[in-house]
């Protein structure tokens, strides 16, 4: 089953460098065992939320607008797709995300027709 | 039954034997169909059959074993209907080579599908209402009516419950299997967390006087010494079965014939169920051979050491403050340092206990009834019984439960009258 790993966070990114480091470490760690057994499908990290842009369509009409969608405490800051057997190895997979240890995962399943 | 003709009794007789017997074609389908619901839909068109077949032809020697093949051959012909399922052939084949397998002379898959959907309705995916009334109707095998009534909710809520946590098992891909050796610590907490809730859930019914028709103690018995079976050797596991036990021990005496929440100390100890207490202590041993404690096990030393003392004063206090302390190590909550510090009272330290639940009525435990009741009993037998009284009926108007109210009134006019 493919399912979405969501990251959340409070937008700001540490300014202490060994933290840095240790954070892309692991998350290239992550990366490199999730393409080796096939388990990531996608992973891509969001940038900040002031470089967003919004965008509606009412009645044909199209609305831009600059930032996010809505101005909440915790932004997604990036996202992976998964493709594992059940929700378990993608529950696992979600807690290995370094991000997890300070911000939250939201694991969803990918929509399907029929399901 | 007289072939061609069903009374009443015999439809309601067969309506019971074949719900307690589907119980593992339930399971065993629900594994290969990943699907509580496409399990229930076979397994209901088996009962048609049943309906139809048995009271002509009698009731078949193994009913769960014809209900599993009935309904099986029902999914077969499910399965084959559904021309667009993108999992058709993977399921035809887990279906036809499940029936080879020959399952009723197969002891270890019957029990490893039973294990496999206790850990589905205890997945942590799940919310802990919907883990309990998962477990309660599929692991245990109430009726929804009977766990809506238990837990005092409308039937629609509950059977609206359940509708939705099938959907999310399926949708969300939560597995109906036994957990792998290096997740099974955390998920069988989980379990046993499900069985202590249900047990704890019968206990305070109890105590609020409200007649329900389910046991749910006696169910979570039930579960918890089924796990046991299908589990030997999970120390965590033996020690909830031994704390549940200690407690059920001490079921007749917990309201008194004043239709108060009896106290420990005024209890009669000779109503205690001496066949529990010994199945308790024997389990406990059990549990201590694999030289892991945890907190079940702790909490069931604490139990044991109630109710294997001759009397209230001679009650083994050190002993049980030293489990609390244990316990607190494991898990430092406000609630456990309460128990310790009542313990510690116990013991000889007033004054030391005093300033410790003093500290949590200031904190965490501010507007925590057992607290306020905890330090008005102990002001109590201090003598110092203005005071007691004071406190005594702060708690008063938050105990929602009459037997509780009921003891602490009595309190409060000892309080007045000595």
């Amino acid at each position: 089953m493919k399912y979405a790993c969501l990251i959340y966070d409070d937008g700001v990114p540490t300014q202490d460098e060994a933290e840095q480091k240790q954070i892309h470490a692991d998350y290239m760690a992550l990366y490199q065992d999730g393409l080796k057994n096939g388990s990531i499908v996608v992973g891509e990290g969001l940038d900040r939320t002031d470089t967003a842009t919004t965008v509606r369509v009412r009645d044909g009409k199209r609305s831009t607008t600059d930032g996010p969608f809505a101005e909440t405490k915790e932004v997604l800051a990036g996202f992976f797709i998964v493709d594992v057997p059940t929700i378990d190895e993608a529950l696992e997979f979600a807690a290995r995300i370094p991000s997890a240890k300070w911000g939250s995962v939201e694991v969803r399943p990918l929509w399907s027709p029929g399901a | 039954m007289e072939p061609g003709r069903i009374t009443e009794n015999d439809a309601e007789r067969l309506d019971r034997l074949f719900r307690s017997e589907s119980a593992r074609a339930i399971a065993t389908l629900a594994r290969i169909f990943g699907d509580l619901q496409r399990a229930e839909d076979a397994v209901q068109e088996a009962y048609i059959e049943a309906l139809e077949t048995w009271p002509s032809h009698g009731t078949p020697r193994n009913p769960a074993g014809w209900i599993l093949s009935v309904a099986r051959n029902r999914a077969i012909d499910l399965v084959r209907r559904e021309q667009t399922a993108s999992k058709k052939y993977e399921l035809l084949a887990r279906l036809e080579s499940s029936a080879k397998a020959d399952p009723m002379t197969n002891d270890e898959t019957i029990e490893d599908d039973r294990l496999a959907m206790i850990f589905a309705c205890a997945h942590p995916a799940l919310a802990p209402e919907t883990r309990v009334a998962l477990t309660l109707r599929y692991a245990a095998g109430l009726t929804t009516e009977e766990i809506a009534a238990a837990f005092l909710v409308p039937l629609p809520t509950l059977a609206q419950r359940l509708v939705r946590a099938k959907r999310k098992i399926v949708q969300s891909g939560i597995p109906f299997s036994v957990p792998a050796p290096a997740q099974m610590p955390e998920r069988l907490a989980d379990v046993l967390a499900v069985a202590y809730l249900v047990f704890n859930e019968g206990y305070r019914t109890s105590q609020g006087g409200v007649l329900v028709r389910v046991d749910l103690c006696q169910d979570a018995l039930h579960l918890t010494r089924t796990l046991v079976r299908l589990m030997p050797g999970e120390p965590e596991l033996l020690g909830l079965h031994a704390l549940m036990l200690f407690h059920h021990a001490r079921r007749m005496t917990r309201v008194n014939e004043r239709g108060e929440a009896a106290p420990l100390e005024e209890q009669d100890r000779e109503r205690w169920d001496v066949v529990a207490i010994a199945q308790g202590r024997a389990t406990l041993a059990e549990a201590a051979r694999h030289r892991h404690p945890g907190p079940y096990q702790l909490q069931a030393a604490i139990a044991a050491a109630h109710a294997t003392a001759p009397s209230w004063d001679a009650t083994d206090w050190p002993a049980i403050k030293r489990a609390y302390d244990a316990l607190y190590a494991l898990d430092p909550s406000p609630v456990i340092e309460l128990n310790r510090a009542v313990a510690l009272a116990f013991s000889g330290e007033y004054d030391e206990a005093m300033r410790r639940i003093d500290a949590l009525l200031d904190g965490p435990l501010a507007a925590y009834t057992s607290a306020t009741i905890a330090k008005a009993d102990l002001l109590r037998r201090a003598g110092e019984l203005a005071e007691a009284r004071r406190w005594f009926e702060r708690a008063l108007p938050s105990l929602a439960s009459e037997t509780e109210r009921k003891i602490v009134e009595r309190r409060i006019a000892e309080c007045v009258s000595r």
